[in-house]
């Protein structure tokens, strides 16, 4: 059992939604991300998803990919956003983290390499935007026999026909994009997504977690309250590029993870 | 190498693979979309209409067969083997780009699909995208490098004349591979009516395999036409690679011909070196993974893509499509780079002995064609492929050799 499965377990016993909330690893510059990183599980965060940079990053819009740009400027490699989770785990040992990002620099850095320094770094699960079921054995195999979770994209495109391979191998959560597009687009609706929902749990028992599109805490509410909780990302993202001080941005998220609560 | 593998022919596997390298690293968007391209494709293929209204096009728009030409002041100035160039510069639009571009089209046409999106980088794959959507009436969307937008302003301009929307990317570095990003972007957000129309033998499966098929005419006119002239296959086949389009195109019907020797040649820019500024990703890249496909790429330690560097925007690009990459590995084919310097000699060497002005692209091919020829008997045979012509570089090779374009006397600038 991950960190991941304990807090949905907890959760679910709770009867409380989950609130997701996402940076990017160095963005600025390492110690502020690794000061509001900190300060997320206190603002009511219960998973947090780190950005891995990337130079490249086809499946995000211009908020994420110029915090990866500003992170990559600032030196953030692979090697430092294992570190920055060490220097989390140093004080937190029960907030699941998920690792997001890429494909290349993990294979870059050898696919078993990687999965011995992301456990004993503190990761708990990866979501790899470009690696789909049908490239299972590269990462997602390995990493579930390694005891990460690899948590997998389903989206408006995925049809029941194409749902349980999605869903086979996936495990911690199910993370559906709310809409056909990129990270910081369109706004996600609740009466899009609550079907979508209930289709997916028609096949799996795992939580389902809705980001893409969510802004604002009252569509954090909305969303959550049709699904196991929700994802925020540019948003909070926007913040911090804002130049907010990281207290700033923390009663920032703290507004969100109040509006995904009270769903 | 004979004993390892019967037929160089046969690929992708699939998963879409050549040896480890292409398969289908998209997002879990995309991934319905292309499977579905890939049943849409295995269908056309067999389908002799699809074929018969790509001959039909290929013929009375695109102007094939392109000539094979013996370049005969070439040859004798280089004074060894003879030198063939494949004229597919003549092609409409002028460059090989349109072969493939025609195909995708048709196929989009037959799946329903009303806007068609693409990245380019000289210029070459959008104004033959701009070409064929103007003709069918479709929508289409290019995007390019802000920085590619201004070196090939020419072509921005032909393709805004042709009714498509050029969107210049500053995402990333504002290249080409940014350019291919911000596509994909679209691509994802606009699932139900768009159609990517890739440029060159990259991306997800099954793009590499498609536009290589696409492209193949190249090779397969060259095997006829050079048997009608020689009576033989030809002894080297060299093409200049930026995704790889052309050259695969020239290369893929002679996979099997074991006396062929197939060279590729990439764009070395100010030199192959520590300071990566240049374009060689099998030469001074590795594995890895970008846009879809497994491939060697140019990065650094941390596997972050490095931006190339190439006096032709159409090489500028850190990969290298998935099937060349593969060749490389088992040594089917040779893969050599060229300068810039090097390039523009070619270049100008091709304008006064053949009055024919190449591109800056399949310059680099020729000029590699200028490094061995002298070496080889006046029997052996060479052919380059002449993939595009070089009115889209005039602007960029005068500012190189210090020509003022706006001094009537022709003066050099300094
Ligand atoms: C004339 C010409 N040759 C070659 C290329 C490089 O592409 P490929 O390697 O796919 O043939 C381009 C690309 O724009 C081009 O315009």
């Amino acid at each position: 059992m991950t960190r991941i499965d304990a807090k949905f377990a907890q959760l679910r016993a709770e009867g409380k939604k989950a609130f997701v909330s996402y940076i990017m690893a160095g963005d600025p510059d390492i110690t502020t991300s690794l000061e509001v990183m900190k300060g997320l599980p206190g603002a009511g965060v219960d998973v947090i998803e780190l950005g891995l940079p990337f130079t490249d990053p086809m499946a995000d819009g211009p908020t994420i990919q110029l915090a990866g740009q500003r992170a990559l400027d600032g030196g953030m490699t692979l090697n430092k956003t294992l570190q920055m989770v060490r220097d989390f785990r140093a004080d937190d040992d029960t907030t699941p983290i998920v690792l997001m990002g890429y494909y290349n620099p993990i294979y870059s850095h050898g696919v078993d390499q990687f999965l011995t320094d992301a456990k004993e770094a503190g990761i708990d699960g990866l979501i790899i935007v470009d690696l789909p079921p049908e490239e299972d054995d590269e990462l997602c195999i390995p990493a579930q026999k390694a005891g990460l979770n690899f948590i997998r994209l389903a989206t408006p495109t995925t049809d029941d026909k194409r749902l349980p391979k999605v869903l086979t191998n996936t495990s911690g959560f199910v993370y559906y994009v709310s809409i056909t597009g990129i990270t910081g687009a369109a706004a996600a609706q609740a009466t899009d997504v609550g079907p979508e929902v209930a289709r997916m749990k028609a096949h799996t028992d795992l939580p389902i977690i809705v980001g893409f599109g969510v802004r604002t805490p009252d569509t954090a509410r909305e969303i959550a309250s049709v699904a196991d909780g929700c994802v925020v990302g540019s948003a909070i993202v926007a913040e911090i590029a804002a130049g907010k001080s990281p207290a700033d941005v923390l009663s920032f998220v703290k507004g969100l993870a109040d509006g995904a609560h009270s769903a | 190498m004979d004993d390892l593998v019967n037929s160089f022919m046969t690929g992708p596997d699939e998963k879409g693979r050549f040896g480890i390298f292409g398969g289908r690293f998209v997002s879990e968007t995309l991934m319905p979309l292309i499977l579905e391209l890939e049943e849409e494709y295995e269908r056309a293929k067999t389908d002799d209409s699809f074929w018969a209204e790509m001959d039909f096009l290929w013929k009375h728009y695109v102007g094939r067969p392109s000539p094979l030409y013996h370049a005969e002041r070439l040859s004798e100035r280089l004074g060894g083997a003879k030198v063939y160039m494949k004229r597919d510069e003549l092609n409409h639009t002028g460059a090989h780009k349109i072969n493939n571009v025609l195909g995708q089209i048709i196929l989009a046409r037959r799946m329903g699909k009303t806007r068609i999106i693409a990245e380019t980088g000289a210029g070459q794959h959008g104004v033959a995208t701009a070409t064929v959507c103007a003709k069918f009436g479709l929508k289409c969307v290019v995007y390019m490098g802000a920085h590619d937008v201004e070196r090939q302003a020419p072509n921005v301009f032909r393709m805004r004349l042709l009714g498509a929307e050029v969107v210049p990317v500053t995402s990333g570095r504002g290249t080409l591979k940014d350019a291919m990003n911000d596509a994909l972007r679209d691509w994802v957000t606009n699932v139900r009516d768009t159609f990517y129309c890739i440029g060159t033998v990259a991306g997800p499966h099954p793009y590499p395999a498609m536009v290589r098929d696409f492209q193949s005419i190249i090779g397969k006119e060259t095997r006829e036409q050079m048997h009608e002239a020689e009576g033989r296959l030809p002894d080297t086949i060299i093409a200049a690679i930026g995704g790889g389009s052309n050259a695969m195109g020239l290369f893929f019907p002679f996979l099997d011909d074991k006396s062929v020797n197939i060279i590729g040649v990439e764009a070395g820019g100010k030199g192959v070196n520590a300071k990566m500024e240049h374009c060689a990703s099998l030469t001074g890249g590795r594995p890895g993974v970008l846009h879809g496909n497994r491939t060697y790429l140019l990065q650094d330690d941390d596997g972050q893509i490095l931006e190339g560097f190439s006096i032709s925007a159409g090489l500028d690009y850190p990969g290298i499509g998935p099937e060349h990459a593969w060749l490389h590995e088992i040594g089917r084919a040779k893969y050599v780079s060229i300068t810039d310097k090097e390039a523009l000699e070619a270049f100008q060497l091709c304008c006064e002995t053949e009055g024919i002005i190449p591109a800056l692209e399949p310059s680099h091919a020729l000029a590699h064609v200028m490094k061995i020829a002298p070496e080889l008997p006046k029997d052996h045979i060479i052919c380059m492929n002449m993939c595009g012509r070089g009115d889209k570089d005039i602007f960029t090779v005068a500012k190189h050799l210090g020509f003022d374009m706006s001094d009537t006397e022709g003066r050099t600038a300094d």
